[in-house]
């Protein structure tokens, strides 16, 4: 469980979290959205202790990072797979990692192999691919088995194997119970990951749901209809009190109805249908319209304070 | 004890430690053999083993300040507060382990010199260490590599860049101490209080009047007796070090 309570991070003029408050709920993997800048990699630092806000706080299980004892063992992050020497060997790496934990080196090697790093654990890491640093971090995660696992943009740069890996990954910590709050900027690849979302966007929260209900609300439903008796259906429609746009083959594309409500209203005129079909819209497009429209209202506010 | 355990971890996971202390040794080692070896005429004193101690205290130093530098470089810095909220902890266990592996390189640098210009000097009539001052001569530079340690563990904590730590460092021994000297009038006054200047006085200062021969190395300058020079570079190095703890405490890592 991570709470952020009214979390602020201020650099001089520039605000990068805005007043955040939002709940990470343990069994479920909660993505945190928000396009490049958004804030989400300030908030992860904050919510592990490694920056201070300027206002707010963050509690991991009631406690503040800080106050943990033997962290590790209670919050496991990857916020950047690059933080390794590239002259110390992976076994190195973690085996320091352990140690400060009071964890066993027995312990470095099980994670090693839960990622499949084994064969080159005595290699250094700076000569890695991207996929295996990102291992690498995982497993430096995962090194005190703990409750709440915070990973900051695990997928990018990875290849579609990496990123089926580690999808299936954060799914399967979830449903061990924990808490997983994964970060990306693509809400395409989190529908597929998260159940709940933290959407946020110039540091702001601008929703915060399961997956589906926002999906659900950010997307335009419409229904396809093709008739022959088109005209004559749209006219019914639009008294109806739906909106009704024609499109250029002659089918309608009809907004606020469901495909049933249609299909009942055409069985009971005698209109001929030769396709119903429910259209769901692009995530990405519901997902730039809210967060453009933050950014639309965060240069409002510049410009007005710049008067 | 377990977080000495992680920065010992660290430090020798890296190759670059091994090559620090193996160039200290190697550079005051040799040179002093090289020394040695040609020292005609007169017995050789205890203290001409010792003249080449300063390329090894910059080595080291260089060596300290990259234990931190490199963590941020890399941004394991962020992974040791991670595991180690308590940022001070963390770091003086770093400045612990650093400082008495310098420590020991300096030793190290005392007695292989000291050895070294036994075998290798024509007269050794000179070089038995019998009194107090011979033996800060030599065993000194132990002291003032760990000391040496601390300050640049704390430059590097202020700093954070490899780059920046190694030239101030280097910069403010090799250049600034020197060419403060120069500045008409107080430049001898301030001179004397430079940290390193110091630390000389502490290894070089008040011999046996008898064993220094003419011309045999740098005078050593300050007001403070040998030991209170020791004391004031290491209240230095502290409190340089301290400063860096409230920092790093304070800021964004």
């Amino acid at each position: 469980m991570i709470e952020a309570i009214g979390l602020t991070k201020r650099y001089g003029n520039t605000v990068a979290v805005d007043d955040l408050s939002f709940t990470v709920a343990p069994g479920r993997v909660t993505g945190f959205l928000g396009p490049n800048g958004a804030g989400k990699s300030t908030t992860m630092r904050m919510i592990l202790g490694l920056d201070r806000p300027t206002a707010g706080r963050v509690l991991i299980d009631g406690q503040p990072y800080a106050k943990l004892d033997r962290p590790l063992t209670k919050v496991g992050a990857l916020l950047d797979a690059k933080w390794v020497h590239p002259n110390r060997s992976a076994h190195a790496h973690l085996r320091w990692l352990a140690k400060s934990n009071g964890l066993s080196t027995q312990r470095v090697d099980e994670v090693l192999d839960l990622v499949g790093l084994t064969k080159v654990a005595k290699r250094r890491a700076g000569g890695f691919s991207l996929g295996m640093s990102q291992r690498l971090g995982i497993a430096g995660a995962l090194l005190g088995d703990p409750k709440v696992l915070l990973f900051d943009e695990p997928v990018n740069g990875l290849d579609p194997e990496g990123i089926l890996w580690i999808r299936h990954f954060m799914q399967g910590l979830a449903a061990e119970g924990r808490t997983v709050l994964v970060s990306s900027h693509l809400l395409s690849e989190m529908a597929l990951t998260a159940q709940d979302l933290v959407v946020i966007g110039r540091g702001k929260l601008i929703s915060q749901s399961t997956t589906e209900e926002f999906v659900e609300r950010s997307t335009e439903n419409t229904v396809r209809v093709r008739s022959p008796h088109a005209d004559k259906l749209g006219a019914m429609l639009i008294d109806k009190g739906f909106t009704v746009r024609e499109d250029s083959d002659g089918s309608l594309t009809v907004s606020g109805a469901t495909s049933d409500q249609i299909g009942d209203i055409a069985g009971s005129t005698g209109v001929v249908l030769h396709e119903l079909s429910p259209q769901r819209g692009s995530l990405e497009q519901a997902f730039m319209q809210l967060t453009g429209d933050s950014v639309e209202y965060h240069t409002e506010i510049t410009t007005e304070t710049g008067k | 004890m377990t977080l000495l355990a992680v920065e010992r971890i660290k430090l020798f996971s890296t190759r670059s430690p091994w090559w620090c202390m193996l160039l200290a040794l190697g550079l005051t080692v040799g040179i002093t053999g090289i020394i040695a070896a040609n020292w005609q005429d007169s017995p050789m004193p205890v203290i001409g083993t010792v003249f080449t101690y300063t390329f090894g205290l910059y080595v080291i130093m260089v060596m300290a300040a990259l234990a931190v530098t490199t963590e941020y470089r890399f941004g394991t810095i962020r992974s040791t507060f991670q595991a180690v909220p308590d940022r001070v902890s963390a770091l003086v266990a770093k400045a612990v382990v650093v400082t008495l592996l310098a420590g020991l390189v300096g030793e190290a640098v005392g007695f292989g010199s000291w050895g070294l210009s036994n075998l290798l000097a024509k007269d050794t009539s000179q070089l038995a260490l019998n009194s107090a001052n011979d033996w800060r001569h030599v065993a000194g530079i132990g002291l003032v590599y760990a000391a040496g340690a601390i300050l640049a563990v704390g430059v590097g904590t202020l700093v954070r860049q490899t780059a920046g730590a190694v030239s101030i460092i280097l910069v403010f021994a090799l250049v600034l101490e020197s060419v403060v000297g120069l500045i008409p009038k107080i430049g001898d006054d301030i001179q004397k209080w430079m940290p390193f200047t110091v630390a000389n006085k502490f290894i070089y200062g008040s011999p046996d009047p008898g064993s220094l021969p003419e011309g045999a190395g740098p005078p050593a300058i300050g007001e403070l007796s040998p030991w209170g020079s020791l004391g004031y570079f290491v209240g230095i190095a502290l409190a340089v070090f301290v400063i860096s703890l409230v920092v790093a405490k304070r800021r964004d890592a």
